[in-house]
């Protein structure tokens, strides 16, 4: 099994994606580590993934649906509200958890050798656990309402997929400029409180008039929003087809531009961080 | 073909040295304040003001092969270029130009308790450890009870390592390291950390590795350790290769080489913290005309001139500046510093000097010394250079007698007298004596 390495400039380069595949028990053991540490670091740490989504959907519902009395689509409105608070938190944890990653992870990094791409990715796994968590609570807010969802949920995980590749791909950016520029960390946080309002997490996005509907969708939250809204309602909230394919490929455009700004970036990290 | 496990051709690592800013690393805010800056320069001169940017090549050129089963000794000054071969040759970093061939997994002691997680426990760690390594999980686990009998840590395995004593997180983290088994390991200087006992056991493991027919690449500075350990050394200077040749006449070569140096430069060391306001850009001994020795003698004069630069505009307020010093097991034996002697410097020029640290009689006995610069300015940290070079002491006459104590007795003397008293005397003095 005695294999010839040769290291070269640009070396790396060729043997990326193979590489990868080689090191993907170290991307196991990283996103195993984060989970790990997460839970254990904060004694309230599940109850604070239950709170946090919780208590904003109750100030959204009652500053959107009781003072501002926006349309809930169909819907009771804290459903509405939290089935938007899902896939928002996994793309916001997912989000500064991969961007803060390459710092956290320095040490890795200036010490031994492995594709850095590894680190982003496998910070994104433990987004999963507080989805999975805010998962169960939706749950139990449908089945008070009594909101049956059907087979429309089936269509749940690739909403899912589309909302970790958005957030991969952004992830990728941003983790990659602020090895680069170290205050970009607090672009980040302020990014992620920013989207909050301004994707469909406290109101429906049929609110946004016919003519803007195009524009707005180019946030690929928006249709990762519709989309959960739609599977979780058995198709009662309102679907908007071509925003979904922008969404998409905006996301697709998002993620495949971050791993090239990231590989480009990721010869240096090692000198510079 | 032979049977060269690694081979190295014309290897070149260039960093590019960047003057203006003397931050660890760049901020946005930084870059668009200097882009605007130069901006508005531009309009008003019309040519560009940039940041000048410096290359400098910290290895070049560098081509030599390594047989199966050798242990070399690589050497030379700090900032030689040692870490940056290493480097690339675990990978960490790409090399500018040239290109390696390793046959077999390497792996290196640099990375002794990378990333060990404090909320982890002791078993999570292994596993964790192992991974980042290179080991796969089934490989762990055949040898889990092997490292936690080498580690002699058995009893902690479920407590987090935060609880560790130092001694005992090294022991772990060295542990996972030595029962990987790759076909080249790559020791750095980490020996030095951990107790005698245990820094013994890491040297057997090295032994018991080469004597395995694997191939060793240590990096030291204790001359000794290399001469007993290494079959063949390189010495590197200044980025290039100077020898390749067996140990001993490696190590001579490189103690010929130190003893013909000049100024030892700082500017291009890297391993520095503090804010830059002042930054020594070399060092050079001296003994008591001001002349330059290559070594100090013990008993004579010594002096360590620091030339410095300062980058703000304004003169330098309030600047104290320290060196310690640390025998070759790392233990701190002396502080010079001016704030011990109320003698911070008020001002500093602006621009550059020379700061000279002067021991009229010098106490420390034959050997090596390595040393550490520090200097603060108006109590912010300006330039701290950690274990920053090093200076050997020979025999001199330090009590006028031509005598001095024997090896391994005591790093350093001191003046010192002694008097018979008669019974009749000692009644009359009788006075508390002092304790310090």
């Amino acid at each position: 099994m005695e294999h010839e390495l040769v290291i070269e400039a640009g070396q790396t380069e060729r043997n990326y994606w193979r590489d990868l595949f080689r090191y993907r028990e170290l991307f196991y053991f990283l996103a195993w580590r984060d989970v790990l540490v997460r839970y254990k670091q904060t004694v309230i740490g599940v109850l604070w993934a239950v709170l946090r989504p919780f208590l904003t959907m109750v100030v959204f519902v009652f500053i959107f649906g009781r003072i501002a009395k926006l349309p809930s689509d169909g819907v009771p409105y804290p459903v509405m509200v939290f089935a938007a608070m899902l896939p928002w938190q996994l793309f916001a944890t997912s989000l500064s958890e991969g961007s803060n990653s390459l710092i956290t992870n320095s040490n890795l990094i200036s010490k031994i050798y492995f594709p850095r791409l590894i680190i982003p990715a496998s910070s994104v796994i433990v987004s999963f656990v507080d989805f999975a968590i805010s998962a169960a609570l939706l749950a139990l807010l449908m089945l008070w309402y009594h909101v049956w969802p059907g087979l429309h949920l089936l269509a749940l995980p690739i909403f899912t997929i589309f909302a970790v590749v958005a957030s991969t791909g952004a992830g990728l950016w941003l983790a990659a400029l602020n090895v680069e520029y170290r205050d970009f960390r607090y672009v980040v946080p302020f990014l992620v409180q920013l989207g909050l309002y301004v994707s469909p997490v406290g109101f429906s996005s049929a609110i946004i008039p016919e003519k803007w509907r195009l524009i707005y969708s180019l946030n690929p939250m928006v249709g990762v929003i519709d989309g959960f809204r739609w599977s979780i309602s058995g198709g009662r909230a309102s679907f908007f087809l071509p925003g979904i394919w922008i969404g998409l490929a905006v996301t697709v455009l998002l993620l495949l531009s971050g791993i090239w700004y990231f590989r480009r970036m990721e010869r240096t990290f090692a000198d510079v961080i | 073909m032979s049977d060269a496990i690694i081979t190295v051709e014309n290897l070149g690592k260039k960093y590019s040295l960047r003057h203006q800013r003397n931050e660890r690393y760049t901020a946005l805010r930084d870059v668009i304040a200097e882009k605007a800056l130069g901006f508005f320069k531009n309009l008003k001169s019309g040519n560009g003001v940039s940041v000048s940017k410096e290359d400098f090549w910290a290895l070049k050129d560098v081509s030599f092969e390594v047989q199966r089963g050798e242990v070399v000794g690589i050497i030379g000054r700090n900032g030689a270029g040692k870490s940056t071969l290493l480097k690339i040759l675990s990978r960490i970093t790409e090399p500018t130009t040239g290109k390696v061939r390793i046959k077999g997994r390497i792996a290196s002691l640099l990375e002794v308790g990378t990333g060990f997680h404090p909320e982890l426990t002791g078993r999570e760690n292994i596993f964790l450890n192992g991974a980042i390594l290179g080991m796969t999980k089934a490989e762990i686990k055949s040898k889990f009870d092997e490292i936690i009998a080498f580690a002699e840590t058995e009893k902690f395995l479920d407590t987090p390592v935060k609880r560790y004593s130092s001694g005992m997180y090294v022991r772990l983290a060295f542990a996972v390291a030595a029962h990987l088994e790759p076909e080249i390991l790559v020791v750095d200087e980490v020996l030095a950390v951990g107790d005698a006992e245990f820094q013994k056991k890491c040297l057997g493991k090295m032994e018991q590795v080469s004597r395995g027919g694997r191939t060793v690449l240590f990096v030291s500075h204790n001359m000794a350790a290399i001469e007993a350990l290494c079959s063949s050394g390189l010495v590197l200077a200044e980025g290039k290769l100077v020898t390749r040749a067996d140990a001993k006449a490696a190590v001579e070569t490189y103690l010929r080489q130190l003893s013909r140096r000049g100024p030892l430069p700082l500017d291009t060391r890297r391993d520095r913290e503090g804010s830059g306001m002042l930054r020594f850009i070399s060092v050079e001994l001296a003994a008591d005309n001001q002349v330059r020795v290559p070594v100090f003698q013990c008993g004579a004069s010594a002096i360590l001139s620091l030339r410095f630069k300062s980058t703000g505009e304004r003169e330098l307020r309030n600047v104290r500046v320290a060196i310690g010093i640390d025998d070759e097991s790392e233990q701190r034996i002396l502080l010079l510093d001016t704030a011990l002697l109320g003698q911070d410097f008020r001002t500093l020029p602006s621009r550059d000097g020379t700061i000279q640290v002067v021991i009229p009689k010098l106490s420390l006995l034959p050997g090596r010394y390595h040393f550490t610069i520090f200097a603060s300015v108006s109590g912010v940290i300006a330039d701290w250079i950690k274990n920053a070079a090093f200076f050997d002491v020979e025999g001199g006459d330090f009590f006028g007698t031509g005598q001095l104590p024997p090896q391994g007795q005591g790093v350093f003397t001191t003046p010192h007298s002694f008097h018979v008293e008669s019974k009749a005397t000692a009644k009359e003095t009788k006075e508390p004596a002092s304790v310090s």
